[in-house]
């Protein structure tokens, strides 16, 4: 399903959805692109004209504060105009539909949306709705995808990992309710790491897991052997409540991240967190500050990662339809 | 007095007699009067010429929507009722899920009258089980039984309260009146929108596993054996559901089943691109459960094909899919998708046209569904080989939500008759 949507008809990137039915080619154009950003960020003038006298509304019907501001300061540094507009209170309650709302941003000569949504397939929806020449970026919708935070953990590993190859990568935690997760797992398909293995309890795991192209581990220690890469997931603490986990505290005891964990891990693993992070529920703050910790580097990858795809994204000629 | 008419040198098929010969109907007062040789006196009024045409019953769907009153924005009795005409439907159950909820003999009678006045297929509402839909209190099913009502059920809204479902099913039971059950367990269901497998998986889309319609089936066929009463089950959709009503027919319990015919033809994997045509509840599911529903459906555990149909205004799908409303728009595409059936050799023309005339007439009871002498004239005259496009010239319903718009079919019926009186004539 879902994928030419986002290429145009020379196979350019035209929105940016989710990694699924991406290719290893088009993922590492967007990882150099990125790195031709990176060096800016410590020059006096931290900007390039790329995107001079576009508009670009960021558009976050979910609270988010990183995602947020490292896309505005991707835009900004690409000389765009950006307005970043909070409907933390859904459109609907308000009586305006999800169309609707485009629909008024569209009236504004509007050039691209990034897009943050509570359910799965908003991107794809306003994607497929809005007017041609915009371009749509996927900030993240429900547990479907977050594909730019994919690419910049991906963007991550290369700086430590030279060869994707090799790398065994643990995803640990909530896998079930993370977009981030199934975004990651693509993407690392997709540039043909060694093994992706999920570790979770079964509440935590969405069904047929394995199809997503992984192996399943239930046991963290078990699941830490010969890793190079960890990324860790976030647990929300509603969890609890529907009867997915028992507490916090036998979570942090069964698949939290100390240093005794890590240990199992190959020496040179790095750990890696999408953030805000929970001390002491799935990392431990020694490990989350401790030396393999790349938590931070991931962050400021954001802004030249999303610099790269919105500078893609815009540069394409002709719509795909 | 009703015209006499004469549909000459059609291929008729009759399950219920077990007629498949070409021949002769002779329709005399609203009736079917004669087969093959006219009766004493006859003198036709009008003559169809259906040579190479197929005739037979009416057909007769368990599960519609027509969502008056209350949403006519998205459809009307009047609209629905001429779709369902030119489908070669002559009988149509609606569901109690209108709004007002057809829990008063007043909700049963107005729907009555509405399409009475629509003058297309015959049309017999369902009533609530329980008051509202909500699963708490029993509606008045012997009113609403005398209003009309031809069964009971619960709609899409499942009866969480275990001791609740069967006190109605006694009541039901004490009234000889059949409880229509769509299995779906609230608490598994869990607000899904997919089937839980690899599609779900891969589109982080809330999903339903098979578990949430089995165990609501199995917990249902207990209180069928502890009750008495007879039911239903309609829109299964996963194969070890239909394991369970096989098994339980074995046992001797009197019970039937319906599956919705996109069941038949659909998997998850053609869902493209969050395509809220394709969100329906039950969700599309797997090959294997596709083609366990088709072979059911050839060896007689299903009894009959409905066509689920749910119009739906434009609005009502334009969102991010698991916001949108589920249902499909079917009536229309019933009979080619029943026809492909026949193509791909799953069932017979015979078993096909019973799952859609004979076996439901005998679920609900009816006289009807039979070309028998005797009965009324319900009768449908289709070209199994003339070709149609799923558009806006051909498509009647209001609710233009099916995934197959834009597709051309074969078989497409000419002639609609519903005791003895034209409802439907392809111009």
């Amino acid at each position: 399903m879902t994928n030419n949507l986002q290429l145009n008809s020379e196979g350019k990137l035209k929105h940016f959805l989710t990694i699924d039915g991406l290719d290893k080619g088009l993922l590492t154009e967007i990882l150099d692109t990125a790195e031709s950003f990176v060096g800016m960020s410590d020059q006096q003038i931290k900007k390039v004209p790329l995107l001079r006298g576009k508009t670009i509304v960021n558009l976050f019907f979910e609270n988010s504060t990183r995602t947020r501001t490292t896309f505005e300061l991707a835009a900004k540094r690409l000389s765009a105009d950006v307005i970043s507009i909070s409907i933390a209170t859904s459109s609907t309650a308000k009586g305006e539909s999800l169309l609707d709302t485009i629909r008024n941003l569209e009236a504004m000569f509007v050039d691209m949306f990034v897009v943050r949504h509570s359910i799965s397939g908003a991107a794809h929806f306003i994607a497929q709705h809005t007017a041609p020449h915009i371009s749509v970026i996927n900030a993240g919708d429900g547990q479907h995808a977050h594909p730019t935070q994919a690419m910049l953990d991906l963007f991550t590993i290369r700086q430590y990992k030279k060869d994707f190859s090799k790398l065994r990568v643990a995803i640990i935690g909530d896998i079930l309710h993370s977009r981030v997760a199934r975004s990651e797992i693509q993407a690392l398909n997709a540039v043909g790491v060694a093994e992706v293995r999920v570790i979770a309890p079964k509440t935590l795991l969405p069904a047929h897991v394995e199809t997503l192209g992984v192996t399943v581990c239930h046991n963290l220690t078990e699941g830490l052997k010969d890793i190079d890469v960890i990324i860790m997931l976030r647990l929300q603490k509603e969890r609890m409540a529907s009867a997915l986990l028992p507490s916090e505290n036998e979570y942090f005891k069964c698949f939290g991240l100390t240093e005794d964990k890590l240990a199992i891990a190959k020496p040179d693993a790095i750990v890696m967190h999408p953030g805000p992070i929970n001390r002491g529920v799935e990392i431990d703050s020694k490990v989350a500050d401790g030396p393999q910790s790349v938590i931070l580097r991931q962050v400021s990858n954001g802004i030249a990662i999303r610099m790269a795809i919105m500078a893609m994204a815009m540069q394409k000629q002709g719509a795909s339809e | 007095m009703k015209p006499s008419i004469h549909i000459k040198h059609g291929r008729i098929i009759d399950p219920a007699n077990g007629i498949d010969r070409v021949g002769c109907v002779y329709v005399v007062d609203g009736k079917i009067a004669a087969l093959d040789q006219p009766p004493d006196g006859f003198s036709a009024d009008e003559i169809i010429d259906a040579h190479d045409h197929i005739v037979c019953p009416g057909f007769i769907d368990l599960s519609t929507r027509l969502r008056e009153p209350g949403q006519s924005r998205k459809a009307t009795i009047a609209s629905e009722t001429q779709a369902a005409a030119s489908a070669g439907i002559t009988t149509m159950c609606v569901h109690p899920d209108t709004i007002p909820v057809i829990d008063t003999p007043a909700v049963a009678e107005l729907i009555k009258d509405l399409a009475e006045k629509a003058d297309y297929p015959q049309v017999y509402p369902i009533a609530a089980l329980t008051q509202k839909l909500e699963g708490t209190e029993l509606s008045s099913m012997l009113a609403l039984k005398q209003a009309g009502c031809i069964a009971v059920g619960n709609a899409n809204q499942p009866v969480k309260n275990l001791l609740v479902l069967r006190r109605a099913m006694e009541y039901a039971a004490s009234h000889n009146l059949l409880v229509m059950f769509r299995p779906n367990d609230f608490w598994l269901g869990n607000n899904g929108c997919v089937h839980e497998g690899a599609i779900s998986t891969r589109y982080g889309l809330p999903s339903i596993p098979e578990a949430a319609e089995t165990i609501a089936v199995a917990q249902c066929l207990e209180l069928v054996e502890l009750t008495g009463c007879r039911v239903h089950f309609g829109q299964l959709s996963c194969k070890r559901s239909v394991i369970k009503i096989h098994q339980a027919k074995k046992y001797g319990l009197n019970i039937t089943a319906d599956v919705a015919i996109h069941q038949l033809h659909l998997t998850e994997n053609d869902m493209a691109a969050f395509d809220s045509a394709y969100h329906v509840l039950p969700p599309l599911r797997t090959e294997t459960d596709k083609n366990y529903l088709r072979q059911s459906l050839a060896s007689g555990t299903l009894n009959s094909i409905c066509s689920d149909h749910q119009p739906h205004d434009i609005d009502a799908k334009l969102g991010a899919f698991p916001e949108t409303e589920p249902g499909m728009s079917s009536l229309e595409t019933l009979l080619p998708l029943m026809l492909r059936l026949i193509n791909q050799q799953t069932l017979s023309l015979s078993q096909g046209i019973a799952a859609l005339s004979t076996h439901p007439a005998a679920i609900l009871g009816l006289n009807s569904g039979a070309l028998t002498v005797g009965f009324a004239a319900d009768i449908c005259v289709f070209d199994p080989n003339l070709s149609w496009q799923v558009n806006n010239t051909n498509w009647r319903s209001m609710g233009t939500n099916t995934p197959f718009w834009g597709l051309t079919f074969k078989g497409r019926v000419t002639h609609t008759l519903q005791a003895g009186k034209f409802i439907y004539r392809l111009s």
